[in-house]
């Protein structure tokens, strides 16, 4: 495994293009493009503000850069540089920026949900949507591109719209059975969308407006946390407040397995838990190195234990008269091929859970010493790599666990990760820098 | 006490009619009544003393004669002649004697019952040192009721108080219930309201907005861009709509068409697992019934069953196809009869287990028996010629390791040592002589090289030679003679002369001398039989089309470099990469030369 140097970014704005050739990086005000493989810089955009919001178009052709403070998105293209694009929301105010699948228009929500504005960079025309919902997730692109769901309200009363992205038709507009909409995600094979409210309960439609199913775990008002396709659409998986997670199927739409995060864990292949251990120097030792050494003493060295059966997870009681408690399934994540899924209970924050889903059951559990910023699994092969804000990265595959050092001058700290999308390397994303790392392609975890 | 008691006793038990007559008798001898009714008394005692005298001894016997008559004795004193103060001896003694008798038996009863007395006396005082115990029981017993009592008491009081808390609880349960339930229905009314009102200023703010004519609002853009897919927007129409729904409904189609096929090849695959179960299951239950022939009527009824199962198996199987709900049905009816023919048949089997655990072992089974013991016996016996077997193998390394081993089992051991050390050996014997061969290869190579270069050189001898001559002939006098006669027969290369030789030959090695060094450094090995490396160099240089079979010769030197690497890659992997990376970019370099 090998890193490289230390780069600078802001606002954890950095990303790789979805054809994988290049990085961009926002410092400051200024867009940094760069080759993934040698790292050298290609271009360089000046931007009117600090960039709040980056994203690439689909074909990587075009970035866009919202400042939001300004109210202004502005638009580089990688082949043309000197072409330039300024969009201007005006005294309205912007929150949110994003690009369609066709990487043509551009999605921009005013502040307030007032509307959402598209602009089209093929004919300048601009449409609005009006009455966009508030919420989570409320707007989601098909995973081909062709559709986009919104929640609207109107009247108090939940709407979804379904438009179809080619020349923004409004394909389907139904009302909802919810109090209140917190969130909807397309299936990937892009038939089913699934409606989620905090409290428990789940809604299925199908492409053209019709109700497929309800699931309701419970009747409390904490339910549903997070939701998760699988990459083959063939489950959903639910976590809730109540630290379980429950799995749909695609054919009955009913509950298949529950997935419950205990404490004591007594039935599970392997538990790996982390061990710090900080290297020993004597005092005299201290005094007879230089700094380069003293550096190196604040480093520690970390390394994972198999701890035998039942292990004790440590749990915090998260205080119930504060809003959003910590407590319940704040993420879950499917690998790529839909064998795995990693999980993390709030109130476990050091924990992370991979249950196997041709078994059903708990595969492996990695026991940090510290809280767990992000996971996220390899694009191609099932491993998973994950951060808790210190030096170091983690990765899970089948085979075992490892913990690599990043091996960057003055504490570079993962905040949080992203794969390349041909998963042989990882960005590393620090507080305002950012590291690649280059999975040995012949070592398989 | 004790002793009044035990005369009134004695008195009663025995003497009742002498009692009476004593009684009686002082009616009549009124002077003695007093006398004898004390008969304890010191008093009495000595008006006893003074019952015979002189004068009345005849009254004295009479009164005896009577008294013994009461008594039940032959009342036979008889007095002398009268006057005569004396007794008749012998009758007076056998009254003695025999009152004497009747006192001794007196004094027995009496002790008897004396003793009787005092058992029945510490009896007694058992009894009450029991019944002071008993009372003391009591009283503690008593003193615990009312303790407990007291206790329950407390107790049910404490439960009135708790049920009267529990009974506030639940009115503060009700009463905050029913204060939630309006708090909520009051929130969720207040956020409706709230959510109108902003929506009634967002309304409000668009208008403005709209109002205002933001001039802000506004894109900036070089130039338009084409569509990503390069074709031209189209219009609106109610075609195009359609032709949306229409795509809508086609993707919905076949996403509902692939689940069905994936169901459908699930389904199939069940259907035929299921047709298996049900022929093994046949298989298992069909050949049961001839086995047991001439059993009960049941079998027979088994069998017919499965017989008809069969049938309609075969038909479910036909109709599977044509009716789904029809096959289904047939299909779990025949199922379940099977399993219930399965379940009968293992029940069967267990009686049977059962019977025949029940059963003396026969013969039949006593000849296994005896063979499975052989067979213990002589697996044994195996194990113990396996067990000497060890064991003189671990002597046999003892005497080894402690040095003093002889030859023989010294020639034995290095024997497997050096088995495996040969095999080793042959591998890379093997590999050896693979290189050897690529050696050989490359020495003909180089041979055949030597060979062209030693024809050039002898042309060139040739050449230099006649060159020389011709120079010498042009210095001599008769040079014009020879010039003339000689610049026909010239070849090129010797028309040139030496300097320009020189620098054809110094313009080509610079471009190839780095192909050059990648090409030499592998040689290992130079043989002395082959002309040295800087003879073949030069002639390289010389001869340009040797360098395509050098460009080849290049090639797999490159690949062996490569296995090399990948074993060297495995040591250190930064320096691979580096290392790939040269020879990758040397060879791109090549590539034009060639």
């Amino acid at each position: 495994m090998n890193f490289s140097e230390v780069f600078k970014q802001s606002n954890q704005l950095c990303k790789v293009s979805p054809d994988g050739k290049y990085l961009a990086t926002c410092v400051q005000y200024r867009l940094v493009i760069r080759d993934v493989n040698t790292l050298q810089i290609l271009n360089l955009y000046t931007c009117l503000d600090q960039i709040s919001h980056m994203e690439w178009s689909s074909d990587s052709l075009f970035i866009l850069c919202a400042m939001y403070k300004r109210g202004l998105v502005q638009v580089w293209s990688l082949e043309q540089p000197d072409w330039h694009c300024k969009i201007d929301e005006g005294s309205i105010g912007l929150v949110s920026s994003r690009w369609s699948p066709d990487g043509r228009h551009i999605l921009n929500t005013t502040e307030f949900h007032l509307r959402i504005t598209v602009w089209s960079l093929c004919t300048k025309a601009v449409s609005y949507i009006k009455y966009p919902k508030a919420c989570q997730k409320g707007l989601d692109f098909s995973r081909d591109g062709c559709y986009m769901a919104l929640a609207e309200r109107r009247d108090c009363k939940d709407y979804v719209s379904i438009f179809v992205c080619d020349d923004w038709h409004l394909l389907r507009h139904f009302e909802t059975e919810t109090q209140d909409l917190s969130g909807l995600e397309w299936s990937p094979n892009g038939c089913v969308l699934c409606l989620s409210c905090l409290q428990y309960k789940m809604l299925l439609y199908s492409l053209d407006g019709r109700l497929l199913s309800t699931y309701s775990a419970y009747e409390w008002s904490l339910g549903i946390k997070s939701v998760s396709w699988s990459p083959s659409s063939q489950f959903l998986a639910i976590g809730s407040f109540d630290e379980k997670v429950r799995i749909l199927n695609h054919i009955t739409w009913k509950k298949i397995a529950q997935f419950e995060h205990p404490a004591i864990i007594d039935n599970t292949k392997t538990v790996y838990k982390e061990i710090e251990k900080r290297p020993a120097v004597s005092s005299d030792e201290m005094s007879l190195h230089d700094i380069t050494v003293a550096s190196s003493l604040f480093s520690t060295q970390s390394k994972y234990d198999i701890s035998p059966l039942p292990v004790q997870i440590p749990v915090v009681k998260p205080d119930p008269d504060r809003a959003n408690p910590k407590i319940g399934v704040s993420a879950l994540a499917f690998s790529s091929d839909s064998r795995y899924i990693a999980t993390k209970n709030d109130n476990m924050a050091t924990a992370v859970w991979v249950w196997d889903m041709q078994k059903l059951r708990l595969e492996a559990v990695l026991e940090q010493t510290s809280t767990i910023r992000c996971f996220q699994w390899d694009p191609r092969r099932p491993r998973l790599a994950l951060c808790t804000g210190n030096s170091k990265l983690y990765l899970w595959s089948p085979g075992g666990c490892v913990s690599v050092q990043v091996p960057a001058e003055g504490g570079f700290q993962v905040h949080s990760l992203n794969w390349h999308c041909s998963g042989d390397s990882l960005i590393l994303i620090g507080k305002d820098q950012l590291c690649l790392c280059y999975m040995d392609k012949r070592v398989k975890y | 006490m004790g002793d009044w008691g035990l005369t009134e006793t004695s008195m009663d038990n025995y003497e009742i009619s002498s009692l009476s007559h004593v009684e009686m008798s002082p009616s009549r001898h009124n002077n003695l009544m007093s006398a004898y009714s004390l008969p304890s008394s010191k008093s009495s005692y000595s008006v006893i003393s003074a019952f015979c005298t002189e004068d009345n001894i005849p009254q004295c016997i009479s009164y005896i004669n009577q008294e013994l008559g009461s008594l039940g004795l032959a009342a036979h004193i008889q007095a002398d002649p009268p006057g005569r103060a004396s007794l008749n001896a012998a009758p007076a003694l056998n009254a003695m004697y025999e009152l004497l008798q009747i006192h001794r038996r007196t004094m027995n009863s009496v002790e008897e019952l004396e003793k009787e007395q005092l058992k029945k006396t510490s009896t007694l005082e058992h009894m009450q040192t029991s019944n002071s115990r008993l009372k003391d029981q009591l009283e503690l017993s008593i003193r615990e009721k009312s303790g407990l009592h007291e206790t329950e008491r407390q107790l049910q009081l404490k439960l009135k108080t708790l049920q009267s808390c529990l009974k506030t609880e639940k009115d503060e349960v009700q009463k905050l219930q029913s204060i939630i339930a309006s708090r909520a229905s009051q929130y969720s009314h207040d956020a409706k309201r709230k959510e109108r009102e902003a929506a009634k200023l967002k309304e409000r703010l668009s208008q403005l907005l709209v109002d205002r004519k933001d001039k802000k609002l506004a894109i900036e853009m070089l130039n338009s861009l084409g569509r990503s897919d390069g074709k031209r927007s189209h219009w609106k129409t109610a075609k195009a709509t359609a032709s949306r729904e229409a795509e809508m409904y086609k993707s919905l189609l076949s996403d509902y068409e692939a689940s069905q096929r994936a169901l459908m090849l699930e389904n199939a695959e069940l259907q035929k697992v299921l047709q298996q179960m049900k022929k093994e299951m046949m298989h298992i239950l069909s050949p049961c019934p001839p086995l047991n022939r001439g059993g009960s009527a049941e079998e027979s009824q088994e069998l017919g069953d499965s017989d008809r199962e069969e049938r309609s198996a075969e038909t479910s199987r036909e109709t599977l196809d044509q009716s789904c709900e029809h096959a289904r049905e047939q299909l779990t009816n025949s199922i379940r009869q099977q399993w219930r023919k399965l379940r009968n048949h293992v029940q069967k089997l267990d009686n049977q287990a059962s019977l025949v655990q029940n059963q003396p072992p026969s013969n039949a089974e006593v000849i296994p028996l005896e063979t499975h013991e052989q067979e213990v016996e002589r697996m044994r016996l195996e194990v113990q010629q396996c067990k000497e077997f060890i064991h003189a193998q671990q002597q046999l390394l003892q005497q080894q390791l402690n040095t003093s081993f002889d030859d023989e089992t010294a020639a034995l051991l290095n024997g497997c040592y050096t088995l495996e050390e040969k095999e080793r050996l042959k591998e890379e014997w093997r590999l050896f002589d693979e290189q050897k061969r690529n050696f050989e290869k490359e020495r003909k190579n180089f041979t055949e090289a030597a060979i062209r270069l030693g024809r050039e050189k002898r042309a060139f001898e040739e050449d230099r030679a006649a060159w020389l001559k011709h120079q010498f002939l042009s210095m001599t006098p008769f040079a014009d003679r020879m010039r003339s006669s000689s610049s026909d027969g010239q070849s090129a290369l010797s028309v040139k002369s030496e300097p320009e030789i020189k620098t054809s030959s110094s313009k080509v090695p610079p471009v190839k001398s780095s192909a050059y060094t990648t090409f030499s450094t592998p040689k290992p090995s130079k043989s002395a039989a082959v002309p040295s490396t800087i003879d073949v160099c030069r002639t390289l240089r010389l001869i340009p089309d040797y360098s395509s079979s050098r460009h080849s010769n290049q090639r797999r030197w490159q690949e062996s470099g490569a296995t090399e690497d990948e074993e060297s890659w495995l040591k250190s992997k930064s320096k691979v990469c580096s290392s790939d990376l040269s020879i990758f970019s040397l060879d791109e370099d090549k590539n034009p030369l060639t």
